[in-house]
């Protein structure tokens, strides 16, 4: 029972990785490598406003939340603009530059900056206190992510299906031509795409590094999680991406629970690789363009 | 006095949906060595469709399609084109990164150009030189060496019918290789067309400008909704009441 | 008043019009217009191992050539076939895995494993990444990433080949300098080959491919054994250049698997000139000493990689190698409009 519970939280992580990842990939056909990287920056930049200048927590959590999405929307604004079209080209930037902030935030002894190594660096979980029920003991911050990848996916599906900017972002996303001749700007969209997906991004972070440590590793393995989740489920599917994230959650709570992590990542990459193999669109993925056209 | 022709390829009841649209239903027809058929419809009556079924691009839900004995359900594609039955894209996809003869040494190099090949098979730069001016593209101009990307659509379509001709095929299924084309350039692929008949292949050509079809075809089938409205010569399938309704739509009693 | 507009106007110089096709030969001036940069490339290359200075330098250039192996292998796929195959790490931790297991359990000696290897290796990978093959560009690029890593937490979680400790020691070559010049000739001979066999008519069915493959598929060929062949083909390389590294340094674990070797040879094409093939290389012989250089600042080389590669793509995608031939082909100025 457990373990069910606990790969749920698991599941959620998962919901709260891919949805900044999917909102940007789903709607905007940009791969965002740099998914990761924004993640484990806003860990950082949030742990240096709360330890370095003390502000207060939730003054540091606005505030960095604030910084990586204009870091996101630079990162569209300056550099995938410029291969915006070329799917390949826009992969190797993004996760060029993921490699450099991810690699540079490990940096030592450049001009005294000495790098961000080590388990030292926490971030203070929401409220403290733990639940027990009659099956299982829970702790608030892991009831926190449950409710905040909820959260999270209605607030993305109601802005997506009711306010004018989210249904442009759908629009650009099943027929871009369309879509620009009724006026809708396609940078500007995608600028937007690209803000909201790091704020995501961050929340995700806020959220779910409490748990852990800030760390550099991080980035890569919430990268690998959040496509695989968009790839498991399918993208343009709100549904597909929950189910794949609560079986890709549940699948590693209970790996990890038989057989020790290092199965984990065998598990989530053989998954990835499967399921590219046998559906490439996914579970429950709409994309038709994989499919030939005559 | 004719000779029983043989049916070179036979389609029996095929049927395909995409989604709720019946793009397909239940189409059948034969055939005959040597003959030119003609398909016709209004728009979305599903040529195109059973274009891309016969050829193998899109899989049938039901139905069967036979060329000679063997059957063509279920094969892939480039197994189709093997076998000898070939076919031009409605919107023309030539190589456009490549010079125009270049374009033709990839099915020259396929495994049926291979096993037909002449004894000055080695050279397929020649061999490609000599399809173009059997298309009609002039030898001793520069058009053969231009790249592809700079040809207008009339060369374009008749380097389609050349990559159809490298594979030395017995059907070639001409997706509308008329439309897009001026009149004088109509005017001058029609002999090609008969230039086709007189090598042995047979056409099936799905086209919009009847005048120009029914001037080569010897039977004309009509589509609409996915249905096989009529067969038969031409002037006949005109003249049916089924098919003038499908394109003129209902007489209207004044 | 209309504003004073310039553009940049291109003409090829006299010598390069003089020199086409058959005029080439017309007199020495002529071939060695032709001849001198391709010539001068490659004594520059042959003669690389003698000027350095010592034995350590010897050594980056060694693995200098892998990633230009590497870089190699990754243009011929991406620019002449159409497949952007980012799984360079793959190729080099089993081509790499193979010879060393053979020579560690087997004591076969050198110039067994690394031909088992090379071969071996490649058809390996081959069929591994044979049921991706039909999937559509970036699909095929995200999987092929993805291999290292799958097969880096196999051989971890599973403990295979001794896991975390690696394979070791692996028989080196018997000494540097036969290494280096069989990692040079044999870069030369792979630049030789694959540049030679895209023009032949095989070469030009891959273009095919990498233009329409549908258009392919209508002439009759099974475009999926066209992409094998190639997959063989560059996996070959790949894996010999695991199998030199295997060797090279004496140790076989799971940091042939590194990301390292996927992302490099990226760079180095990208910075190098995409297409060439030459290009490519020389941009594996431009970035792996810089980071040899760099290695006191730590993770600052891949730091490095990547900007390098972001600026290329961003500001100059022809690369080095094109940007040099043409100012070498042609002279530009400025024209008033």
């Amino acid at each position: 029972m457990e373990i069910f519970v606990y790969g749920v939280v698991n599941g959620m992580t998962f919901v709260l990785w891919a949805v900044g990842f999917s909102f940007v990939y789903g709607i905007s056909r940009l791969p965002n490598f740099a998914h990761g990287a924004l993640y484990v920056v806003t860990g950082f930049i949030t742990w240096s406003f709360i330890n370095s200048t003390g502000l207060p927590h939730w003054l540091s959590i606005i505030l960095s939340l604030l910084i990586v999405s204009f870091a996101g929307v630079a990162i569209y604004q300056f550099v995938m603009i410029r291969v915006r079209g070329m799917p390949i080209s826009e992969i190797i930037v993004s996760f060029a530059i993921a490699l450099a902030i991810l690699e540079g935030l490990r940096l030592q002894g450049i001009g005294g900056f000495k790098g961000f190594i080590g388990p030292g660096y926490v971030l203070p979980p929401f409220v403290n206190g733990v639940i027990e029920t009659r099956w299982v003991t829970i702790d608030f911050q892991r009831l926190l992510i449950i409710a905040a990848g909820l959260l999270l996916l209605g607030s993305m599906w109601l802005f997506t299906h009711y306010h004018k900017v989210g249904l442009a972002l759908r629009a650009m996303a099943q027929h871009e031509r369309a879509a620009l001749m009724l006026g809708i700007n396609s940078d500007r969209m995608a600028n937007i795409a690209l803000g909201i997906g790091s704020a995501l991004a961050g929340i995700s972070a806020i959220a779910v590094m409490p748990l852990g440590n800030v760390n550099c590793e991080s980035g890569y393995s919430v990268l690998t999680n959040a496509i695989a989740v968009c790839v498991i489920g399918g993208l343009g599917s709100w549904v597909g991406t929950i189910l794949a994230a609560l079986i890709l959650g549940l699948a590693t709570t209970m790996m990890s629970a038989l057989g020790g992590t290092m199965w984990n990542n065998v598990l989530v990459f053989g998954l990835i690789i499967l399921i590219l193999i046998i559906r490439p669109s996914g579970l429950f993925g709409q994309q038709k363009e994989l499919e030939e056209r005559v | 006095m004719g000779e029983q022709k043989e049916t070179i390829i036979r389609v029996r009841n095929l049927s395909k949906s995409f989604g709720g649209v019946k793009a397909l239903n239940q189409v059948s027809f034969d055939l005959f060595e040597g003959e030119i058929l003609g398909i016709i419809g209004p728009n979305g009556s599903g040529k195109t469709t059973l274009v891309n079924t016969i050829t193998g691009f899109v899989k049938p839900e039901s139905g069967e399609i036979f060329f000679r004995n063997i059957r063509l359900t279920g094969l892939p594609h480039y197994k189709i084109a093997d076998l000898g039955v070939t076919r031009t894209f409605q919107v023309v996809r030539p190589f456009f990164s490549l010079r125009s003869f270049k374009n033709l040494i990839v099915p020259l190099w396929s495994s049926r150009a291979r096993r037909f090949a002449s004894s000055r098979g080695g050279d397929r730069d020649a061999v490609a030189i000599d399809l173009l001016e059997e298309v009609g593209f002039e030898r001793d101009a520069y058009v053969p060496y231009k790249s592809a990307s700079s040809l207008p659509l009339g060369y374009l379509k008749r380097l389609e019918l050349a990559r159809c001709l490298a594979l030395r095929p017995e059907v070639i299924i001409c997706d509308e290789v008329f439309s897009g084309l001026s009149m004088s350039e109509i005017a001058s692929m029609v002999p090609l067309i008969e230039r086709l008949r007189t090598r042995g292949v047979t056409l099936i050509m799905v086209e919009h400008r009847l005048r120009e079809l029914f001037s080569v075809a010897d039977k004309v089938i009509v589509m609409n909704f996915g249905e096989k409205l009529a067969e038969g010569v031409p002037e006949q399938v005109m003249q049916d009441e089924k098919v003038r309704r499908a394109y003129l739509g209902e007489e209207i009693k004044v | 008043m209309a504003e004073q507009e310039r553009r940049k106007e291109r003409l090829d110089r006299g010598i390069k019009a003089r020199t086409e096709g058959l005029y080439a030969i017309s007199s020495w001036r002529e071939v060695s217009y032709l001849l001198a940069p391709r010539a001068g490339l490659i004594i520059i290359l042959l003669l690389l191992p003698l000027i350095v200075p010592g034995l350590y330098w010897q050594r980056v250039l060694a693995l200098a050539g892998v990633y230009a192996l590497l870089a190699i292998s990754f243009d011929f796929l991406a620019e002449r076939v159409g497949l952007v195959c980012i799984g360079g790490a793959f190729m080099i931790g089993v081509g790499g895995y193979i010879s060393g297991a053979l020579n560690y359990y087997l004591k076969l000696p050198v110039f067994l494993t690394i031909p088992i290897g090379t071969l071996g290796g490649a058809l390996l990978c081959t069929l591994l990444w044979l049921p991706c093959l039909p999937l559509r560009g970036i699909y095929f690029a995200v999987v092929t990433f993805m291999f290292p890593f799958l097969t880096t937490s196999l051989i971890l979680a599973g403990n295979l080949f001794e896991g975390t400790e690696g394979l070791s020691p692996i028989m080196g070559f018997p000494n540097t300098w036969i290494a280096v010049y069989l990692m040079i000739v044999l870069i030369l001979l792979f630049i030789f080959g694959l540049r030679r066999l895209c023009g032949e008519d095989i070469g030009v069915v891959f273009a095919g491919v990498k233009d329409n493959d549908l258009a392919v598929f209508a002439s009759g060929i099974n475009v999926t054994r066209v992409k094998i062949y190639a997959l063989y083909i560059a996996s070959l390389i790949g894996c010999f250049a695991g199998a030199f590294v295997a060797h090279f340094s004496g140790f076989v674990g799971v940091s042939l698997f590194a990301v390292d070797f996927s992302i490099m040879p990226i760079a180095a094409c990208i910075m190098g000139g995409p297409g060439t093939m030459v290009g490519p290389a020389l941009g594996a012989f431009i970035l792996a000493p810089l980071s040899e250089l760099l290695r006191g600042f730590g993770q600052l080389r891949v730091v490095l990689y990547c900007l390098v590669l972001v600026g290329f793509i961003l500001f100059k995608p022809e690369g080095l190698l094109s940007w040099a031939a043409r100012k070498y082909h042609q002279i530009e100025h400025w024209v008033k409009v």
